[in-house]
């Protein structure tokens, strides 16, 4: 495909669906002692089984069972008995040439993700299986049949994954973003995973298809791979369903196909045909016995679990009476739990959320609940402006402290009203075309206007004027108050 | 002598270990060269093994129960820094950098491990003629094949080169040998000794066992290497079973069926099987009546079937084991323009015919399309088996076999007729597919004078009673069979 994709996507709906694999946080591998931990001089993280010595046995890691069950609990999977599976094909990057997977019997069935705004996208399964090492082919523009020669380096292989199969719900690459920094999030807080996509700790696939809106019956997919990061994932979705919709367009079939994405063209390549599709011979794995997890042990799992980034958005937003997706971002920040405690202490919820967004970007440092609630109500109870709130607040992250001192320390006292509307009435001689702008022009004029005013009486106060204030004086004298 | 009083004169000081090792070196530098059952002898490190066990002893120290005692392991057991070839090209210099499981608990019962022996590539074969390294003869007819695949540890033992050895099993490969050289062969039940370090042929069959010159013996050596391992999911998780404590309970009182189907006899039983060794099988039988068991025909009809299961899910199952052998971390290399056609060169050279033959088979019988008519209806046949043994079993405390259909067969008689070479374990398999205990005893001999085995079958985990009724025959068929003239 050379040609620049033009074609117009309207009329077209883009079906999305995610395969993501993330690696479980064990302190081993998934059937060895040998450590699980990124980096390392090659090949210093193994042993015979990582290295599938003949003679070598898997024995399974326990905890590594433990967090797939939290995954599957975290996304509202059945978690059922199970059974290992080998994955058969030969790649020098996988000791035995098998995989030892799950295939018709994975630790957790059908469940549901629920994304920020709301909605549910469909988990198919979520299994576990071992990870292969990695290859480098030196030579024949990297790939296996032209290179002169590869390395191989066994320190990633058998470490545990779980592959997290994601219903065929999503519509855009936006959708596909959200989908996996909600997943991330809740391996993240679950424990799971440190899902770090850049590590290559959390790796996704994806199946893309496209077909007329309003068409019930699925496109022909491809599968496409390499996806390193939350943008390549958007990019590569645009990209690959505007080159459907194209063949689509002029006269031509989309062929069923593994793909490549390459993030310096910004394409995907044909990596391999439906006809060049392995044949994995899939069969039980004779060296494990069956995965049977007790209901108590699950209880036991579930009631350790810690509330989930949905959970805790809901909890947030319920507190502060916004919509969820408005606290999306504090709970991103892991700030929710600040936020509620300032807000018990009686901080006004909309400061407080408004300060969590703007102001604690690096997280909270030193600031305690307590100091940032007593600075909320000095804001709120106008003897702070949101200026001098906002210093007053790094300095509370930077060393904590209390916020009144803190404030006399910088000489901040807020401006008496009176003062103010002397400056703004000043201003308003001054500047009579804006004035006049201001009173009579529409909503645009209005806000710029407003800003200009109160940026002067700022840059006049420096900082020391409440923006807030000063817009209500404008707002009176304007006569709409 | 026994490797029991062998133990017993080294542990009580009265002769030394060395001595021992010294005196079975000496008969393997004798006839080594003629029966090909090594395919290393390890004398030095045995020598200096048998100093140090010497040493314990010299300061009281306890030697263990097989102190002293040469022991040889099939060359599917992984030695560390000790080759270990599988009777193949394939593993080329590859010197493991592990010990087997077995071998641990070899070392600490005070063994001396004297070499590693001759075998059926990648232990698929009855005749150990698919070894790389050159046929293993049978002592007893040097014109015979000893069996196999564990041909190597049979002879070791049968021609008095050790006293005992270890085999695998997986769906003969101890019994067989054991029955055509006229020594002890014990297959465990599945997951009694840890296969940890054995290189695997098909995982779910695969079980390690004894070769003995007599019944205690091999009770010995499976005291020492049974019992619970974690690096084994499928290890049972208990301890070894007492067995020397219960071989002279006799088997008064014991329920003993006869497997019609594979024994030559009943209507709907498999042919092929030579009447001597039919005879021996009856006053096997009447030897067991005469010292009090209740002995009557049992049938476990699928056992028919076992056969064409076994060529299903056997062949499957090393069609993944053996992947790993690719040329890429050990063994042979054959170097070629790139990693895939190096892999290929590799295979090529590195396999012999039986095992490329198993390795298509089982890749054919995995192939999408073909799973369920193949694989899938072979664990069917397994179910049935399991089943139908479940059934036999609620009559019947033991049951009875041939080991084999016939005595040994001579050198190249079938290695060119896989399906006539598969026939020799008719009788053997059904246990590996139901992973239950069965060990075969010599009971005296054919027309021609080689030695005949008789098969004892019992329920999971039914190695005391197993042992009992082997004892019983070996007294009858007149004690011990004893080392090569």
């Amino acid at each position: 495909m050379t040609s620049e994709t033009t074609s117009e996507m309207d009329g077209w709906e883009v079906v999305i669906g995610l395969e993501v694999h993330a690696e479980l946080a064990t302190a081993t591998k998934l059937f060895s002692g040998a450590r699980n931990e990124f980096g390392g001089e090659p090949n210093t993280h193994v042993d015979p089984v990582s290295l599938g010595l003949p003679g070598s046995l898997p024995v399974l890691n326990e905890k590594a069972v433990e967090l797939a069950i939290r995954v599957g609990l975290a996304l509202n999977c059945s978690v059922q008995a199970s059974e290992f599976a080998r994955k058969n094909y030969f790649y020098p990057d996988m000791p035995k040439d098998f995989q030892i997977s799950q295939f018709d019997q994975p630790i957790n069935g059908e469940g549901w993700l629920e994304l920020p705004d709301g909605r549910r996208i469909g988990i198919e399964r979520a299994h576990l299986e071992e990870d292969t090492g990695k290859s480098t082919h030196v030579g024949g523009g990297g790939r296996i049949h032209e290179a002169s020669y590869s390395l191989v380096d066994y320190n990633r292989a058998g470490v545990p994954l779980i592959e997290i199969v994601g219903k065929p719900d999503l519509r855009s690459g936006e959708d596909a973003r959200a989908y996996v920094s909600e997943l991330r999030a809740i391996l993240v807080a679950i424990g799971a995973s440190d899902g770090k996509m850049e590590e290559g700790s959390m790796r996704v696939d994806c199946n893309v298809s496209v077909r007329p809106v309003g068409e019930d019956e699925l496109g022909t997919r491809c599968e496409v791979k390499n996806i390193n990061s939350l943008r390549s994932l958007g990019r590569a979705v645009t990209y690959e369903s505007r080159r459907q919709v194209d063949l689509i367009a002029s006269g031509q079939k989309v062929e069923q196909q593994t793909r490549h994405w390459n993030e310096e063209d910004g394409r995907t390549h044909t990596l391999r045909s439906k006809e060049e599709a392995f044949d994995y011979r899939y069969f039980p794995e004779p060296d494990l016995v069956p995965v049977a997890p007790s209901a108590e042990w699950i209880d036991e799992i579930r009631a350790a679990m810690p509330l989930l980034p949905g959970e805790r958005r809901n909890r947030l937003a319920e507190e502060a009476g916004v919509q969820p997706a408005a606290a999306a971002l504090s709970v991103e920040r892991g700030l929710d739990d600040l936020a509620l405690a300032a807000m018990d202490l009686d901080a006004d919820p909309a400061r407080v959320l408004v300060h969590v967004e703007n102001n604690l970007a690096d997280g909270q440092g030193a600031l305690t609940a307590d100091a940032f609630a007593a600075l909320v109500a000095m804001e709120t109870g106008g003897d702070l402006t949101a200026t001098q709130a906002k210093t007053v607040l790094a300095d509370l992250v930077d060393s904590g402290g209390d916020p009144a001192s803190l404030a006399a320390s910088h000489g901040f006292e807020a401006m008496g009203t009176s003062e103010l509307e002397g400056l703004v009435d000043g201003l308003i001689a001054e500047h009579p075309d804006d004035w006049e702008a201001f009173v009579g022009g529409d909503e645009g004029e209005r806000k710029k206007k407003s800003g200009f005013f109160v940026g002067q009486i700022m840059k006049a106060t420096r900082g020391q004027a409440d923006g807030r204030v000063v817009n209500e004086i404008l707002e009176r004298r304007a006569g709409n108050a | 002598m026994s490797a029991l009083s062998l133990a017993g004169s080294v542990r009580s000081g009265e002769r030394s270990a060395r001595s021992i090792v010294e005196e079975h070196l000496a008969v393997i530098a004798d006839a080594e060269g003629e029966i090909n059952a090594f395919n290393l002898v390890t004398a030095d490190a045995a020598l200096d093994r048998a100093d140090r066990i010497d040493g314990v002893v010299a300061q009281g120290g306890d030697s263990g129960p097989l102190a002293g005692v040469p022991v040889a392991l099939k060359d599917n057991m992984c030695t560390r820094g000790v080759p270990t070839t599988c009777g193949s090209r394939i593993l080329d210099g590859w010197r493991p950098p592990y010990d087997a499981t077995v071998v641990e608990r070899l070392d600490a019962a005070g063994a001396v491990i004297i070499g590693k022996t001759n075998m059926d590539e990648f232990a698929m074969g009855s005749s150990t003629e698919n070894s790389a390294f050159g046929p293993t003869l049978n002592p007893r007819d040097t014109t015979r094949v000893p069996g196999g695949s564990s041909g190597g540890s049979a002879a070791a033992v049968a021609a008095g080169f050790t006293p005992l050895s270890l085999g695998s099993d997986t769906g003969g490969s101890i019994r067989q040998p054991a029955a055509l050289c006229g020594v002890v062969g014990v297959k465990p039940t599945y997951g009694a000794v840890s296969r940890y370090g054995l290189v695997a042929f098909a995982s779910s069959l695969d079980q390690i066992g004894p070769f003995a010159r007599n019944v205690a013996d091999a009770a010995l050596l499976l005291e020492v290497v049974a019992g619970h391992d974690p690096l084994d999911s499928t290890s049972i998780p208990a301890a070894a079973p007492d067995l020397l404590g219960v071989l002279d309970r006799g088997v008064e009182g014991l329920r003993v069926g006869i497997i019609e189907e594979i024994s030559g006899s009943g209507p709907t039983g498999l042919e092929g099987f030579a009447p001597d060794v039919q005879a021996r099988l009856a006053e096997a039988a009447e030897a067991l009546a005469a010292a009090g068991a209740v002995v009557e025909k049992a049938s476990v009809p699928s056992t028919v079937f076992g056969l064409s299961a076994y060529y299903v899910i056997a062949p499957a199952e090393a069609s993944s084991n053996l992947a790993r052998f690719d040329g890429v971390r050990f063994g042979l290399r054959v170097d070629a323009d790139n990693t895939v056609d190096m892999n290929t060169a590799t295979r090529t050279a590195g396999f012999g015919d039986e095992v490329k033959r198993r390795i298509m088979l089982g890749t054919y019988a995995l192939s999408a399309g073909y799973y369920d008519a193949y694989y899938g209806k072979s664990q069917k046949v397994r179910t049935l088996i399991v089943e139908d043994f479940a059934r036999a079993y609620q009559s019947f405390d033991l049951l009875l076999s041939p080991t084999a259909p016939t005595t040994a067969f001579p050198i190249g008689e079938k290695v060119d007729d896989p399906m006539l070479m598969y026939l020799n374990d008719v009788c053997t398999i059904p246990s590996n597919l139901a992973g239950h205990p069965a060990m075969s005893v010599p009971f005296g001999v054919g027309d021609d004078g080689l030695p005949v085995g008789v098969q004892v079958l019992a329920p999971a985990n039914g190695e005391p009673s197993m042992f009992r009724a082997a004892a019983v025959l070996e007294a009858v068929a007149g004690g011990p069979t004893g080392a090569m003239p």
